[in-house]
């Protein structure tokens, strides 16, 4: 199954400076008005990994991977994919990277195998290559029936795997991946892991944000825990969650957890 | 329970407020102009009760029955105009249908159109205050017919959105429904010139219209007056009997709409088409002007201006006749709209832009692509449109002037439209949202933009438009060919000065752009 998803081959990836971490985030920061989302992230993805990202709702995820990925103008900070600065030469680094954000639209008047093809165009990537790249993706992600199909058209889970699609389409060498797992199906979302796992094997780098600990305990080697816009832990996930679960250790160390006996009328006995 | 869904929306309405201060002050705005307008209707209808009986009486009952009138078509033209109280958001609250009802008819007095309708109906008892028979009549219409409108607005926007489930259905019937109202210009023309020439028109339009449930109520007080209470009666009581059918065919689309969620019937499609992204070059600049064009043709709000082309020429055609005047203008004017059409490209984009930033695509490649999807169907147009009034008036000699000013339009427009969308964003209606919709927070930028940019752009084409005029004026063919070679040539220097700035702006402030837009949701 990953075999149909092109490999981040060096090839494919002239850009990458070798021995360097996948991406390098350092003391990044953003403020909107008065409440301030990030503040000062620091995080280092090495080579390889498939890093996960955990955090309560609102803990600044999405803000800091939307820096990282030059979606958003840092107010501090630096970002490096492979050693190429993200904000110093934009278009280099987004060669390096295949990015899945979240929470924004899609051209979702194209059908799904033209906002795949769209994607790699905008790559600059030759017709051949994008067309035949798509159909491997569509029928990797289960989506070839529905190929034709508007995106508009789509359910939530298909929506996030044609964005998939579209982040993998030019064999990055960084995958980053915001919410990836949300509204998927079990069956496509276990797809999509042993998607990610052999683009790891093969060289890949992935740093994927979810609160599904589970998920990120079984799937990943690296993570970190961040909230209120700080990292509160990161390392391989061995030495965040020590001898507990990821779960307990998250919740050891955001803190929020309440006792259940306050809605005492909740209880149908 | 009723008092808790009108608080709801009192509540919904004072929170849209909050959002931000310059959605404030178009909200003030807003609220000035129609207290203006509310001043106004209030003052004309007491002075109106010292006209004569015929005079008071027509004029209600046209203006009534066009306030009814409106109550029902606006929500079908624009669908989703108010839906904070949409039934959809009860359906888990089982709330009883009775409370429900009368909860979702005072919400909809409770908005600005709602007390609108209802001050104005109201001061419609103070038209007849030299009739106090008329004036109680006329209280109980009023109120009746305040009810009657927003029970009969609730009942259409009930009945549209359970056929509205499917998208197709949605993205038609927004373009569809309105273009009736583009050609309310010539119809309420029609009907004025209806007026002057037989004076009896307008009130044998109300003798009509006050047997119709839209204008009975209006015409009850006016029997009253007139020494007739047994046909004012009859009148009171068609209106009501309407009143209540409504109510009762509401209830039951309600509830039918309560227990059947929408449902989008997609056919699942196999790929293999891929449109004009196949048959554009593979390149960046390529795959966006296939990208954007398949957009003109597919998103109902691009699509809405396309349609909208063809009435441009049917409304000028008829408005100045084919020899002379507007008409032979249609070609400059057109191009003036279309160039213009791309200005607001990143907005229309919305988030959906974030995957031009993403794949880190150029500025002059995102610039050209939008241009040349724009000028690949709107150069053609202008030809066209150009060429064949100019025919039909047989002043084929007009052509290389008035072609020159075609083009020169276009061009420059093109290029001044490709800095304004990397340099500015607006609020337009959303991906998915009708085409006419207007947004929330429509503001003043908005309009200062729009018309400072129509603005340049007539300055920068103002050596071709000086050349058309002094060709027309004195009729030198020389002029003609100047226009024409200034046009072409000027215009496509613009262009690529625009492609070239914008380009750069838009390297630069991508991210602030992607920041902009997505505050719209």
């Amino acid at each position: 199954m990953s075999s149909l998803v092109p490999p981040p081959s060096d090839e494919n990836n002239p850009e990458a400076k070798a021995g360097t971490a996948a991406l390098s985030i350092r003391g990044l920061a953003k403020r909107f008005g008065e409440k301030i989302a990030v503040n000062g992230v620091d995080l280092e993805v090495p080579s390889g990994s498939f890093y996960g990202l955990v955090g309560p709702n609102g803990a600044g995820k999405t803000t800091t991977l939307s820096m990282a990925t030059g979606l958003l103008r840092p107010d501090y900070g630096q970002a490096l994919v492979h050693g190429v600065d993200v904000w110093g030469q934009p278009l280099e680094a987004k060669k390096l990277m295949g990015i899945l954000p979240d929470g924004v639209r899609l051209f979702d008047r194209l059908t799904g195998e033209q906002l795949v093809t769209y994607a790699g165009l905008l790559r600059g990537m030759d017709r051949d290559t994008v067309v035949e790249r798509t159909g491997d993706l569509l029928r990797a992600l289960d989506l070839t029936q529905d190929a034709g199909t508007l995106v508009v058209d789509y359910s939530a889970g298909m929506t996030k795997k044609i964005a998939l699609a579209s982040a993998l389409i030019h064999a990055p060498k960084l995958l980053v991946l915001d919410e990836p797992f949300e509204s998927v199906d079990p069956v496509s979302a276990a797809n999509i892991r042993d998607i990610l796992s052999g683009y790891v094997r093969s060289g890949g780098s992935v740093i994927v944000s979810s609160h599904v600990m589970d998920l990120v305990q079984r799937m990943c080697d690296h993570v970190a825990v961040i909230a209120a816009g700080t990292v509160l832990a990161a390392g391989t996930i061995d030495e965040v969650r020590g001898n507990g679960s990821l779960e307990d250790r998250f919740v050891e160390l955001v803190g929020g957890r309440t006792t259940s006996e306050g809605l005492s009328w909740l209880r149908t006995s | 329970m009723v008092a808790d869904l009108l608080r709801l929306k009192l509540l919904l309405l004072r929170n849209s407020f909050r959002r931000s201060t310059a959605q404030l002050v178009g909200v003030i705005l807003g609220g000035l102009y129609g207290l203006g307008i509310l001043g106004f209707i209030v003052v004309g209808l007491v002075v109106l009760g010292s006209a004569d009986l015929e005079l008071i009486r027509t004029i209600l009952v046209i203006g009534g029955s066009a306030t009814v009138l409106g109550w029902i078509i606006i929500p079908i033209a624009a669908t989703g105009i108010d839906m904070t109280l949409d039934p959809a958001r009860f359906v888990t609250f089982a709330i009883p249908m009775r409370q429900l009802l009368a909860g979702l008819v005072l919400g909809g007095v409770a908005g600005i159109p709602g007390i609108i309708t209802l001050v104005a109906s109201l001061a419609q008892v103070l038209t007849w205050i030299r009739y106090p028979a008329a004036a109680a009549m006329a209280l109980v219409c009023a109120m009746i017919a305040v009810l009657l409108c927003v029970v009969a607005s609730r009942l259409v926007t009930t009945a549209v959105s359970s056929m509205t489930g499917s998208r197709r259905f949605k993205d038609v019937n927004g373009i569809v429904a309105f273009i009736p109202l583009l050609f309310l210009g010539p119809i309420i023309g029609g009907v004025t010139a209806g007026f002057q020439n037989s004076p009896g028109f307008a009130a044998k339009l109300a003798d009509v219209l006050a047997w119709t449930p839209l204008g009975a109520l209006w015409a009850a007080p006016a029997d009253v007056a007139a020494g007739a209470p047994g046909l004012g009666v009859v009148r009171l009581l068609i209106g009501a009997g309407t009143l209540a059918l409504f109510v009762l065919l509401w209830r039951r689309s309600l509830s039918h709409a309560l227990v059947t969620p929408p449902y989008n019937a997609v056919a699942k499609r196999a790929g293999g088409n891929l449109g004009f992204l196949g048959r554009f070059p593979a390149t960046p600049a390529g795959a966006i002007a296939a990208r954007a064009l398949t957009y003109w043709f597919r998103d109902p709000r691009y699509f809405a201006s396309l349609v909208v082309i063809p009435f441009i020429a049917v409304l000028l055609f008829f408005s100045g006749g084919t020899t002379g005047g507007a008409f032979a203008f249609l070609g400059p004017i057109t191009a003036f709209l279309m160039a213009w059409s791309i200005s607001a490209d990143i907005s229309y984009d919305n988030t959906a832009f974030s995957l031009h930033l993403s794949t880190g695509v150029r500025g002059r490649d995102d610039r050209l692509g939008r241009a040349v999807a724009l000028l690949v169907f709107a150069v053609p147009i202008t030809l066209v449109f150009t060429v064949v009034p100019l025919v039909i008036a047989g002043r084929i000699g007009d052509l290389p002037a008035m072609l020159g000013l075609s083009l020169g339009l276009l061009l420059t427009g093109a290029g001044l439209s490709s800095i304004v969308s990397a340099r500015y964003t607006y609020n337009v209606p959303l991906p998915g949202e009708s085409a006419f919709k207007t947004p929330p927070g429509t503001n003043f930028m908005m309009f200062a933009v729009q018309f400072i940019g129509w603005f340049v752009m007539l300055v920068l084409a103002l050596p071709e438009i000086v050349l058309a005029i002094v060709y027309l004026v004195s009729g030198d063919a020389l002029f003609g060919w100047l226009a024409l070679a200034v046009g072409v040539v000027l215009g496509g220097v613009l262009l690529v000065v625009g492609l070239r700035v914008g380009g750069r702006w838009y390297d630069r402030r991508a991210p602030e752009l992607l920041l902009a837009v997505s505050a719209n949701r």
